[in-house]
């Protein structure tokens, strides 16, 4: 038989059960994500530079010879989309590690 | 009797004006319509060299074949116009720490003739461009290495109108210069982005058939 839930009871930490499956959820987010970054990254030509918004294209005028740049915009990650993207993954699934600190009145 | 000498004042006339046609200096302007125009620049970082393009080029190059030295001119490009692959890069240049476009709309290379100019073969010299160089406001001497083509009857032929006729003169180069010299950054930031910008240009300008 169950009690009714007074306000103390309320502000408790959920169930250890609650709890694990979120922090699993979240692993497991940031698990894919990091491969998605990683795997975008890698299929738009592994560029070790930075990101591009707009990619540079060599022309030559047959004319005069002249080679000028035109630009064609595509978006071109670089290893600050890698680095930012696993950094964002590796803090979330770091803070899953983080405990809530327990509310015991009976301690105070 | 008089319609002899007539004759020979037109022959001669002729000539002069033929002479004077070909022998006097044409005005190329460097606003191409075919968009090829523009100022590359580099300069060493991080991670990868930041390199772009300034387009907008106008101005114009007076040049006579005949007298190479006599060649002078001003280029002009918008500061707008600088663009990076990187967009946030690319504001970052365009603002007050950097070239303040807002400001300073204009960066420009003025010169008045060339000196050491030497063949590089059939219609085509090297020379040194001393001249006037401004960027952010501020206008320092400097000289540039310089190479001339010229492309005699080309400038209707490029636009695929060859009965316009009219000339091209193609200018290419390659100088630099310290940025802290020109008001962006100086001393600072010299281990992530290079004191020295690298310029290279190719330009081409069209004197059309007057």
């Amino acid at each position: 038989m169950h009690s009714p839930t007074t306000p103390d009871e309320g502000s408790d930490p959920p169930p250890p059960t609650t709890m694990d499956a979120w922090r699993v959820l979240v692993r497991g987010a940031s698990v894919i994500g990091i491969l998605f970054v990683f795997s975008f990254w890698s299929a738009k030509g592994y560029n070790r530079g930075w990101s591009q918004n707009q990619v540079p294209v060599k022309n030559i005028d047959p004319v005069t010879e002249i080679e000028f740049t035109t630009y064609k915009k595509r978006f071109i990650p670089g290893l600050d989309y890698l680095a930012g993207g696993t950094a964002l993954g590796l803090a979330l699934f770091g803070a899953t590690f983080l405990r809530r600190r327990s509310h015991n009145p009976s301690s105070s | 009797m008089s319609a002899i000498p007539t004759t020979l004042r037109s022959i001669a006339f002729a000539g002069f004006t033929i002479v004077s046609a070909i022998a006097s200096p044409k005005t190329f302007d460097l606003q191409d319509p075919k968009g090829v125009n523009a100022i590359q620049f580099k300069l060493d970082s991080i991670l990868e060299p930041i390199a772009g393009t300034a387009g907008a080029i106008t101005g114009t190059v007076t040049f006579d074949p005949a007298a190479i030295e006599a060649t002078n001119g001003k280029v002009s490009a918008a500061a707008a116009s600088i663009v990076v692959p990187n967009a946030k890069m690319n504001e970052h240049l365009l603002g007050a720490s950097w070239v303040d476009a807002a400001k300073h709309p204009e960066i420009s290379f003025a010169f008045t003739s060339l000196t050491d100019v030497k063949s590089a073969g059939a219609n085509k010299w090297t020379a040194t461009a001393a001249g006037q160089f401004s960027l952010k406001g501020v206008t320092k001497e400097i000289t540039v290495p310089v190479s001339l083509t010229y492309l005699e009857g080309q400038f209707g032929t490029r636009l695929n109108k060859p009965e316009l006729g009219g000339d091209l003169l193609v200018v290419r180069g390659e100088f630099s210069v310290a940025r802290g010299d020109y008001g962006i950054k100086p001393g600072e930031s010299e281990d992530k982005v290079a004191p020295v910008i690298q310029l290279t240009f190719a330009l081409v300008g069209g004197a059309p058939k007057s």
